[in-house]
């Protein structure tokens, strides 16, 4: 008789994922730690040590970028979790027109990032904008949202949100969708209101759902660049510069060594908050 | 204590009747609210751009939600379609290939990944996994990807960017194979290696075809997140020529002069594939999304 071994399921099936894995992700990122260390025009290079690095922290119009990637992934991060909490709790409710709903609100996420940044930008104008002529109507004027310093990139932030917040919502419906009936009923008994239930049944139960939401949101958050540059370009100034675009905008430049140190940097600031974030929320998991 | 429960006990006909009342009421309002709600956050952005696709450049320049004095959808469509000598046309043809041969490569090399990985367990397991979750987490580096490509000819070429696409939807990929052949008993394949099917048989005419729900997974997540990659095709694919749909939309927009009414009538146009998708793969996609996102 024919054992299953491990012999039967050959690594060489792992060879082509492999060699793409390798070549086209793995490879560029161990070369970036060597390329961030040089001046670089893609045919030539000299090794500088750490001056790149060095320009990217002292250099204001670079170092911005820290702070507003971190302001960034942590206000949509937060906005998602929760909007996409209650949305999801809202519409895990029997309604007749729940199917349209839920549709409306995942639409978004299928949508191109750049469409919906430019649709926004324009209704985000200060005088002749959606958002302001629709304030203005009950008397409050609405404030330059893309023009401002200091709002601009909590603008592009929400937009952001409404793009994908959807896709929270839908992780969430399938987290509460799978609690099981009983501690409902077990609620009903012991004469919980509707806030318990939330509170006592809902939130601590839809946890893993949470904690993708989290993940998801907050790497994506971390990582992000077209939303900010179809809407800002990284202005007024470099108010709204991420890593990620700060990257770009070298990349443009020709300063090829400079903006593989901004990879770097950006990995170095995704593993260093990632890693720990999901070790930590996995081991809370278990806890439950 | 004891009187109180009876006290309840006698009151709960009238109770019931009158809660079940107040509940009508109260699910009626939340559908109402839930309907304007979503129409105000959700729908209002959706008519503003079809409203403005519908106008002329003046019209349109004004960015009111004023319905168009004549309607020019159709006039628009055509301008939009012979802008920059067709422009969307050879983007649209770019779009569809990179997306197709994305589509077809990530199955065929993920599903024989995903099988095995989930299939064979070894020292080596944990190094593999890893390799997943950290392609999942870190951010790809740009200009090393621009090196690497320019180095073995494909920088600028359509197998390029193709081969890129695939290697970072790889990780998802493998994760949503591999979560699905753990539903597929371990029994199928020692039946099957009994009968004399060799390893190769196994998988291509077996395995493979029995994947055909997880596959369809991924076909509608890749053709949404391919198509509508901004970042990579900017990178690793530029020049006139390569355009792909999603930088169309910078065709009508300059620092000083834009054609409203066109970038609407645009970003309409190139909206329409994933409207179809939405339309119907609906419930494929959330429950695609939902399954990788949760595990």
């Amino acid at each position: 008789m024919t054992k299953l071994t491990n012999r039967s399921y050959t690594y060489y099936f792992l060879l082509p994922a492999g060699i793409i894995y390798f070549v086209f992700f793995l490879l560029p990122t161990i070369m970036s730690f060597f390329f961030s260390m040089t001046w670089w025009t893609l045919t030539d290079w000299k090794f500088i040590g750490l001056e790149n690095f060095i320009t990217f922290l002292t250099e204001p119009s670079l170092n911005i970028g820290f702070k507003n990637t971190l302001i960034y992934a942590i206000v949509t991060c937060s906005l998602k979790v929760i909007l996409g909490l209650l949305l999801g709790v809202f519409l895990s409710q029997k309604l007749k027109t729940i199917g349209f709903v839920r549709s409306m609100v995942f639409f978004p996420t299928l949508l191109s990032t750049i469409a919906v940044g430019m649709a926004f930008a324009m209704m985000m104008h200060p005088t002749q904008g959606l958002i302001n002529t629709a304030l203005k109507i009950v008397g409050i004027t609405g404030p330059d949202w893309l023009g401002d310093t200091t709002i601009a990139l909590l603008s592009v932030a929400l937009v952001d949100v409404w793009k994908g917040v959807g896709m929270a919502t839908v992780i969430f419906i399938a987290g509460i969708m799978s609690i099981p009936e009983d501690y409902y009923e077990a609620l009903a008994i012991d004469g919980g209101n509707s806030f318990h239930k939330f509170w006592n049944i809902i939130v601590p139960l839809s946890r893993p759902a949470m904690n993708s939401v989290i993940i998801l949101a907050f790497i994506g958050g971390l990582r992000s660049f077209d939303l900010v540059w179809a809407m800002t370009k990284g202005g007024p100034g470099f108010s709204t510069d991420l890593i990620a675009s700060i990257i770009y905008k070298q990349y443009q430049g020709g300063f090829y060594g400079l903006s593989t140190a901004g990879n770097v940097i950006l990995f170095i600031v995704v593993s260093a908050l990632a890693f720990p974030l999901y070790a930590f929320l996995n081991k809370k998991e278990v806890d439950l | 204590m004891s009187e109180t429960q009876i006290a309840v006990k006698a009151e709960a006909p009238f109770r019931t009747k009158h809660t079940r009342k107040r509940k009508t009421v109260r699910k009626l309002f939340s559908e109402i609210l839930a309907i304007i709600l979503s129409l105000i956050i959700f729908g209002v952005p959706f008519y503003f751009v079809i409203v403005n696709a519908s106008k002329d450049t003046k019209e349109s320049s004004l960015l009111n939600m004023d319905l168009p004095s004549s309607f020019q959808l159709v006039e628009n469509i055509q301008s939009v379609m012979a802008a920059q000598n067709g422009m969307i046309v050879r983007a649209f043809f770019n779009s569809m290939m990179i997306t197709g041969f994305s589509i077809a490569i990530l199955i065929l090399v993920g599903a024989m990944a995903g099988y095995v990985l989930q299939r064979r367990t070894s020292k080596m397991s944990p190094f593999f996994n890893f390799l997943i979750l950290a392609g999942l987490i870190i951010p790809p580096a740009i200009v090393p990807t621009i090196w690497v490509l320019d180095g073995i000819g494909l920088f600028k070429t359509m197998p390029g960017i193709i081969l890129v696409e695939v290697a970072l939807n790889l990780p998802f990929t493998i994760l949503l194979y591999k979560g699905f052949m753990a539903t597929l008993p371990k029994e199928l394949d020692e039946a099957a290696l009994i009968d004399g099917c060799g390893r190769m048989r196994l998988f291509f005419s077996i395995i493979l075809p029995l994947l055909k729900p997880v596959s369809a997974t991924v076909i509608v997540l890749t053709a949404v997140g391919v198509y509508n990659d901004f970042v990579n095709p900017l990178y690793f694919f530029p020049g006139a020529e390569n355009a792909t749909l999603q930088l169309t939309l910078y065709n009508f927009s300059s620092m000083y002069n834009t054609q409203w009414n066109l970038l609407f009538t645009n970003i309409l146009l190139i909206s329409i594939p994933p409207l179809i998708l939405f339309i119907f793969f609906n419930k494929k996609i959330v429950a695609g999304m939902t399954a990788g996102a949760v595990k």
